[in-house]
């Protein structure tokens, strides 16, 4: 109930459209509740975290999101389409990335990327791609087998299948994870730049804090599979009284919120 | 200006998208021996054996003696049903293998057209392996195949249905159970070998087993070329009730892809592949 309060709260201080709206979803695997009945609105154009330690509910989320995965109770609607009755209407508006899911290892960069520029009914593939290619600087390895390049590398090639369709919803799972900071910095970078283009809404999930404060205006927390916070980077740092959104993530994993000290607070206080 | 084309959103499968698929198995062919010598290697194996063994037969049997082919026509043609399964099983683990699921079904392609586009590769595969075998065998045993005239275009074409059709009640097993089920992928059709009369009449079955073959389309088709061979006669009705079979195998190969596919997204298993 309280969850549901604090959704319900944060959203009515956000503009009413939204590109996604979450109602009451919960997904049970059995006895394992992974999501427990939480709600939520994301408004155009701004970039949305998911956060929680492992096993919050966040990898779930993102799949029933997508469609890979059906709640066993809520709905779920993206750009006002139901997501469980009619998701290949809005399909072609949104991709996602992964560090979870692969492509295909064999395949060249060029080769993988014309199966889904054609998947997406890109209209000019070779332009699309070499568009991609300059901005996310994997021309140089474009005719190597996507196997054989480094975790960066891979990481570079699954956003530039991410961006191939100009979505107008990307959802990121942990698109840092297994990054050096180099090349994570440019990834955000880029993603960063991405958004302020386009305009393009972002969801992602992440456990990197550095990550969300940089590129979030919108942080919900997942704990146990539950909703149990929402505001942006600043609201939850008042909040908590803490200086950096490391410190309020360790705070809510370990249910500390109720349990800050008043000196802690003060002390916190930017 | 969008740089996609206008979605069209019908229950008509997309041929961009089913071609895309396609596309993608044939980079992957193309980028392998070892795949391409697999899908001749078994085929002609099989059609050598058989062949020797007709050379043997031929001058110890009455009924081989009579028609020469009937066994190489057989392998030729098991290896149709065979591969034509094969084909779509492997194509479909190539994608869990390579843990290419979660993107493929987050783009806008259905699951009927992925099933569209594992019966294209699965056709494909079936006429590089058999079709090599199929003209090996012509110098190597101055046998043809082709010289069954056009009821061959019908065997084939029955044959490599119901492979298609058993072939996505295996994909949708494998992604159900895992690629710890990945076997079924080589091993489920050879339940329906026995009784599907390859190398011989339905007639030397059991009577109880020739009703069950009766519902095998392959077994239809198997004594149709036989009749072919022997007889030198086109046997319409079997090639009706082998149809027939077949439009109902197909069918429910895709319902069960289809009803797996739903199981699996209620599971989390397009994300989650593996044992």
């Amino acid at each position: 109930m309280a969850d549901n309060l604090v959704s319900l709260r944060y959203s009515q201080t956000l503009m009413s459209s939204s590109v996604v709206s979450v109602s009451h979803i919960s997904k049970h695997f059995g006895n394992l509740i992974a999501v427990d009945d939480v709600s939520f609105d994301v408004v155009p154009q701004s970039t949305t975290a998911l956060l929680g330690g492992n096993g919050a509910g966040k990898t779930t989320t993102l799949s029933m999101l997508l469609g890979l995965l059906l709640p066993t109770a809520g709905s779920i609607s993206v750009f006002g389409v139901d997501m469980l009755r009619d998701r290949y209407r809005v399909l072609p508006r949104l991709n996602f990335s992964s560090p979870y899911v692969d492509l295909p290892r064999r395949l060249t960069v060029r080769e993988n990327l014309t199966v889904y520029a054609r998947l997406y009914g890109i209209i000019d593939i070779g332009a699309r791609i070499n568009a991609l290619s300059e901005e996310l600087q994997i021309g140089r390895f474009l005719k190597r087998p996507y196997g054989q390049l480094s975790a960066g590398e891979k990481t570079r090639v699954v956003l530039a299948k991410a961006l191939l369709n100009e979505p107008e919803l990307l959802l990121l799972d942990e698109p840092t994870a297994s990054l050096d900071p180099d090349t994570a910095d440019y990834v955000r970078g880029m993603l960063e730049a991405y958004r302020k283009r386009t305009g393009t809404t972002m969801l992602l999930a992440s456990h990197n804090m550095s990550e969300v404060e940089r590129l979030c205006d919108d942080v919900i927390m997942l704990r146990a599979g539950k909703l149990v916070d929402r505001g942006t980077p600043g609201q939850l740092l008042a909040r908590y009284g803490r200086r950096n959104m490391e410190e309020v993530f360790i705070d809510i994993a370990r249910e500390r919120r109720l349990e800050l000290a008043p000196d802690d607070q003060q002390a916190a206080k930017p | 200006m969008s740089v996609i084309a206008r979605e069209h959103t019908g229950f008509v499968p997309s041929l961009r998208r089913v071609y895309a698929l396609v596309l993608r198995h044939t980079y992957l062919l193309r980028s392998s021996g070892p795949r391409i010598l697999e899908l001749v290697y078994w085929p002609t194996v099989q059609m050598i054996l058989w062949g020797f063994i007709t050379v043997f037969l031929v001058g110890h049997s009455t009924w081989i003696a009579q028609a020469s082919g009937v066994l190489l026509s057989g392998v030729l043609l098991w290896d149709v049903l065979f591969r034509s399964q094969l084909g779509v099983s492997l194509v479909f683990m190539e994608e869990m293998w390579s843990r290419n699921l979660g993107h493929l079904f987050v783009s806008p392609l259905r699951p009927f057209e992925l099933g569209c586009a594992l019966i294209t590769m699965s056709l494909i595969r079936t006429l590089i392996g058999v079709g090599g075998a199929a003209l090996i065998a012509i110098p190597l045993f101055q046998y043809s195949i082709f010289s069954l005239g056009l009821p061959l275009l019908a065997f084939f074409t029955n044959l490599i249905v119901m492979g298609w059709a058993i072939g996505l009640l295996v994909s949708g097993i494998v992604l159900r159970y895992g690629l710890g089920a990945e076997s079924m992928a080589w091993i489920a059709i050879f339940a329906v070998q026995p009784i599907s009369g390859v190398y011989y009449p339905i007639e030397t079955l059991p009577v109880w087993l020739q009703y069950v073959a009766a519902i095998l389309p392959s077994s239809h088709v198997f004594e149709g070329m036989r009749s072919v061979l022997f007889d030198h006669t086109f046997r319409v009705d079997l090639l009706l009730h082998a149809v027939l079979l077949n439009v109902a195998y197909l069918a429910a190969g895709f319902v069960s892809f289809l009803a797996f596919f739903k199981v699996a997204r209620v599971r989390g298993q397009l994300l989650h592949v593996g044992e």
